[in-house]
């Protein structure tokens, strides 16, 4: 059967030139960069090379990117970092709806360290309350979390001016771009954020590898203490292969910016309008005119997002849901939560994401099949008449 | 992605008996929309109180509507009294298993049966009652039902609990209480196993009476006691009333009102005599 494969926000399909590039440092050049010896020392100018790719793609000096195993590990390394160099003596600011990596973590280092936190809240259209965020900044030297993209609904936050405001007080912007990167452009020259994370596997490198961005001058403590790899920055040797791929992944994420920006577009809008005007009692979460080009988070009333995904797996496609059943946490997700989507439309939450393999004729295969899905549960479903 | 058994899969993608019954006898419908799942269960019997006929609708997941399916098969053609015996774990077991995060999607398949039940016998709402004293108030758990689905599957953990019954598992605040039925069942289920000692059939002489108790306290109470680090003494007894004291830990300790009628009362009731009253000596 067909993959047809929208969840891109979850993990992409790693691209076959990026492939391509790793398996030389599997089968040839598997020696380690730090070695003074020509058969280590050669494979030094990939990773090199791979740093300023990944540079390139936000705009930023090669030295200024670390190397990491994953998002959640640059989300870690760069608040935990800030707040350990600040010797904890900051407040922590970040909001309600940030992935895990964030959210978590700032909660544990609130309660372990005793620092003030401050979940900003969001708007039913998933936008920042910025009133709260002002003064929340205004309260002192602080170390803000925001990020770039929400992964379930692809809402904005707005970056630049909260960077610049957050610069304006003296404090630290980290930003978790995670799923901002490869689908929009960032530059960190426009933008005055101190921190970056970004994950490969979202932007069609691997499972495994992730970088971060640190501007010059920015105070942090490493998260692995270890050798004198990244410049002290993270301890380990070099996941060479995966570096590399993630290089070649940024550098075709640069090339791929005006496709994202208008034929994925374009392809989830035509999904997101064929869905509605197919399907009755839909209705799409976060505000449409500032999100992803790739994402759109649909509730159908009066049904459950698990069934639904079984439903659209069991024709090959491939989507998540916000729904309490499909985590296993009996709650629906933290953000459809904190939006205050109503019952009746928060537990059959589907997220679509896309990507530069989607193709028209996936989207027409989903907007033919969902309204029969979408009956046959709402037939089934109590809260119907 | 669950791992979810192939006849949850069977089951979840050809439902059987999905629908409504008209003027049904008895309907029962337990969740909610803001629980993230409901099931409404409705049957028709037959003059010998047998069920004919059985419907369901459901909103939830896979295995929720799994369950539903599940339970319609079981219990046609039984009698009510014999559809009341299905429990949740014989729903799970119909379907080969159900993964340990959704048992509470077989339990909802067992309260909407009761529901149903209800109401077919006393023609008023079979809709879930809440009955006693709500627990987890997250998703309307009471602690009747938590201390049903502890006792019924042997369960062990809060978070087993959560499961089976979803007590706990939103904001997390009645964990504590949670923890509190278990420890309670757990402590009923151990009462329940350990050998019956034969209470003396005759009347004590007042010496043999002194001697059964210190008996009790040595070999009963004070090993409990010891694990807190403390002891107890008996200072008297009198008629059915007997003294004693509390020493090392358990003195001075803020809930040793527990332990005096949980474990001292409790024993020595259960080995010597059923009226007796224990008092703590304060020095």
């Amino acid at each position: 059967m067909k993959n047809y494969y929208f969840d891109n926000n979850a993990t992409s399909a790693v691209a076959p030139e990026v492939t391509e590039v790793m398996l030389p440092f599997f089968t040839k050049y598997w020696g380690n960069p730090s070695s003074i010896h020509e058969f280590g020392g050669q494979v030094g100018k990939y990773v090199r090379n791979a740093r300023a790719q990944v540079a390139d793609l936000i705009n930023a000096d090669p030295s200024e990117i670390v190397f990491t195993s994953c998002g959640t590990e640059s989300d870690n390394a760069a608040i935990r970092g800030a707040v350990e160099a600040a010797n904890c003596n900051v407040n922590l600011i970040t909001s309600c709806v940030e992935h895990l990596a964030v959210l978590s973590l700032c909660r544990y280092l609130s309660a372990k360290e005793k620092i003030s936190l401050a979940e900003i809240a969001v708007d039913g259209k998933g936008n920042l309350n910025l009133d709260e965020f002002k003064r929340e900044l205004a309260k002192g030297p602080a170390v803000v979390s925001l990020m770039w993209a929400n992964n379930e609904t692809g809402v904005f936050f707005p970056i630049q001016k909260i960077a610049e405001m957050v610069k304006e007080a003296g404090s630290i912007m980290h930003t978790d771009a995670v799923q901002a990167i490869g689908k929009i452009e960032v530059d960190v020259q426009k933008t005055p954020v101190d921190l970056l994370a970004l994950s490969g596997h979202k932007l069609h490198a691997p499972k495994g590898i992730g970088a971060m961005y640190v501007r010059k001058g920015t105070k942090l403590n490493s998260l692995l203490i270890g050798g004198h790899q990244e410049k002290n920055r993270r301890g380990g040797t070099e996941n060479v292969p995966y570096i590399v791929g993630l290089g070649k992944a940024c550098e075709l994420a640069k090339a791929g910016i005006e496709d994202e920006r208008t034929r994925v577009a374009a392809l989830r809008d035509r999904l997101e309008a064929g869905i509605l005007a197919s399907c009755p009692d839909t209705t799409v979460n976060g505000d449409v005119n500032n999100r992803l080009p790739n994402t759109t988070n649909i509730s159908f009333k009066y049904i459950e997002g698990e069934s639904i995904l079984y439903n659209l797996s069991d024709l090959g496609i491939a989507a998540s849901s916000g729904s309490a059943c499909t985590s296993g946490s009996l709650e629906t997700s933290h953000v459809i939560r904190a939006m205050g989507i109503p019952f009746t439309s928060a537990h059959g939450s589907i997220r679509f994401s896309l990507s530069r393999y989607n193709e028209s004729e996936d989207v027409e295969h989903v907007i033919a099949n969902m309204p029969a899905i979408v009956e046959r549960l709402r037939e089934m479903s109590p809260f119907v008449d | 992605m669950w791992d979810y058994t192939e006849q949850v899969m069977d089951h979840f993608r050809n439902p059987r008996n999905v629908g409504k019954i008209e003027d049904a006898d008895g309907v029962g419908q337990v969740g909610s929309l803001a629980c993230g799942d409901a099931l409404k269960l409705m049957f028709n019997v037959d003059e010998d109180d047998r069920i004919s006929e059985v419907k369901f609708q459901t909103f939830g997941c896979a295995s929720a509507i799994a369950s539903s399916s599940a339970l319609t098969e079981m219990i046609v053609g039984l009698t009510i009294e014999e559809a009341l015996k299905v429990t949740n774990k014989d729903i799970a077991d119909y379907l080969g298993g159900l993964p340990d995060e959704k048992m509470h999607c077989s339990v909802m398949g067992r309260e909407a049966l009761e529901a149903a039940v209800y109401n077919y016998r006393t023609g008023t709402s079979g809709d879930k009652i809440l009955a006693g004293t709500i627990i987890c108030h997250c998703f309307g758990v009471t602690e009747e039902e938590i201390e049903r689905v502890t006792r019924e599957n042997n369960l062990k953990t809060v978070e087993d609990v959560t499961h089976f019954c979803k007590a706990g598992g939103a904001c997390g605040i009645c964990k504590d209480d949670i923890q509190g039925v278990i420890d309670r069942v757990m402590a009923e289920v151990k009462v329940e196993e350990s050998p019956e000692y034969e209470k003396p059939a005759k009347k004590m002489t007042i010496v043999e009476k002194i001697r059964l108790i210190e008996k009790t306290i040595d070999e009963e109470i004070r090993p409990i006691l010891a694990k807190d680090n403390g002891g107890i003494d008996l200072i008297d007894v009198d008629g059915n009333k007997v003294v004693i004291s509390f020493t090392g830990m358990c003195s001075g300790c803020n809930v040793a009102h527990f332990t005096m009628e949980g474990v001292v009362q409790a024993k020595l009731r259960k080995f010597v005599q059923e009226d007796l009253v224990v008092v703590e000596e304060k020095k």
